[in-house]
């Protein structure tokens, strides 16, 4: 099974769960061979994880209807986006590569973004796939995976600055 | 370039999806505009920082074993709704029948000539691989692993390359059926692409000209040389995998 592991990284970041990843991955190969027939183009991995993120979309709406507590987006972000909107990218240069240096703070920062910029951050820089794969995959126009891609690092930079704050690394 | 439109269009120049034109448009601006300049460094740290320091998370090793176990039952399972929906099947066949028509009529006017027919033939092997089981029968980066496993199943010894270094660390291997015969396949990988490298006899020693064949998204590259057909195929885009191939041929020739 050559692309279980893009099925599970895509998963696993998407459901930030280990054992939800899995029951999301095996749903969706499950999927993925019932429907084989009907598969016409496109490359197989960009197939895969098209099914994967609708079954993880499904699965975590399923979730939150039972469980009212739990999220799907995060509330936090409007404040964010407003920032960002006014500003842009002002965190220092030299802190932001030292922060980026440190896979604990980075894979944190990651895992608070919004959904839909998560999803094309892992879609694009753990996956490598291009604009077009990821159009594909999250079922949006090739603008849009551009301008929340442009969104997303930026947010994630910002993020990362302010991660840094809180253990008291300081600016 | 103005500022607005080099803002728009930043994250595909950090991600390599401009044009030439354009992106040496934004090269120029770039030099000029420190503003921009400033927000491309800011979005090209994110994208190395990621691509290097984040964490990929593999699936974890009992996870194949668990999805191959629950497989069977899911085949059984997808044949089972079929007869609530049989008024469908009619018309389901009814289409078949003219599609399967329509489809030998376009073949007997479009006879692919050998090359596509090879292309399409090695498409198919690796796109069945990658859907089945069975993309390496012998999973190991060791050439001196992989070689040996060929002894016995075919009537030949292929070349195997380690080509690590030149960023297309070798998978394993496979045996598969192309052009009416068992032919070796080696695996290699690139990124997160898998690239299937097809070898067999050519029964000639002449060397051939690459011809390459693009369908749904893959590409296949075929050449000939020193008596062996080689034959490429993978998701990659074409221009890495004509890499792939300047590569190899230059491990043969040292």
């Amino acid at each position: 099974m050559p692309h279980l592991d893009a099925a599970y990284n895509l998963a696993r970041w998407l459901s930030r769960s280990n054992p939800d990843a899995e029951d999301i991955v095996q749903e969706a190969m499950l999927r993925a061979y019932r429907f084989f027939g009907g598969y016409r183009g496109d490359t197989a991995r960009a197939w895969l994880l098209a099914i994967v993120r609708n079954t993880c979309f499904t699965w975590m709406k399923d979730r939150r209807d039972s469980i009212s507590s739990v999220p799907l987006e995060e509330d936090t972000d409007g404040a964010g986006e407003a920032a960002l909107d006014a500003g842009s990218n002002d965190a220092n240069p030299e802190v932001l590569l030292a922060r980026l240096e440190d896979t604990r703070l980075l894979d944190g920062a990651l895992e608070n973004l919004p959904i839909e910029y998560r999803e094309v951050l892992v879609l694009r820089e753990l996956e490598d796939l291009s604009y077009r794969e990821i159009a594909q995959i999250a079922n949006i126009p090739i603008g849009t995976v551009m301008s929340r891609l442009s969104r997303a690092r930026k947010l994630l930079s910002k993020r990362l600055a302010a991660s840094g704050k809180e253990l008291g690394y300081g600016l | 370039m103005d500022c607005d439109k080099a803002r728009t269009l930043l994250p595909a120049y950090v991600d390599g999806e401009l044009g030439i034109s354009e992106a040496l448009d934004m090269g120029a601006h770039l030099e000029h505009c420190v503003e921009c300049s400033r927000q491309h460094a800011g979005d090209a740290m994110i994208h190395h920082g990621m691509r290097r320091r984040a964490t990929y998370h593999a699936a974890p090793a009992h996870l194949a074993t668990r999805v191959r176990k629950a497989l069977p039952a899911s085949r059984a399972a997808a044949t089972q709704p079929r007869v609530r929906r049989w008024d469908w099947s009619h018309a389901g066949a009814a289409f078949a029948t003219i599609a399967a028509l329509a489809w030998s009529i376009s073949l007997y006017l479009g006879i692919p000539d050998a090359t596509e027919r090879l292309g399409q033939e090695a498409v198919s092997a690796h796109m069945r691989s990658l859907v089945g089981d069975r993309a390496i029968d012998v999973a190991s980066s060791d050439r001196h692993t992989v070689k040996p496993w060929f002894n016995g199943k075919i009537d030949y010894a292929p070349d195997v390359l380690d080509l690590t270094a030149q960023g297309f660390p070798l998978v394993g291997g496979r045996l598969d059926y192309l052009a009416d015969r068992r032919v070796a396949v080696l695996v290699y990988r690139h990124r997160q692409h898998l690239i299937d490298l097809f070898v067999w006899p050519s029964g000639d020693g002449a060397a051939g000209a690459p011809r390459d064949y693009s369908r749904n998204g893959y590409h296949a590259i075929s050449w000939k040389r020193a008596g062996m057909n080689y034959l490429a195929v993978s998701d990659l885009d074409p221009v890495d995998l004509s890499q792939f191939q300047e590569v190899l041929h230059a491990s043969v020739a040292n």
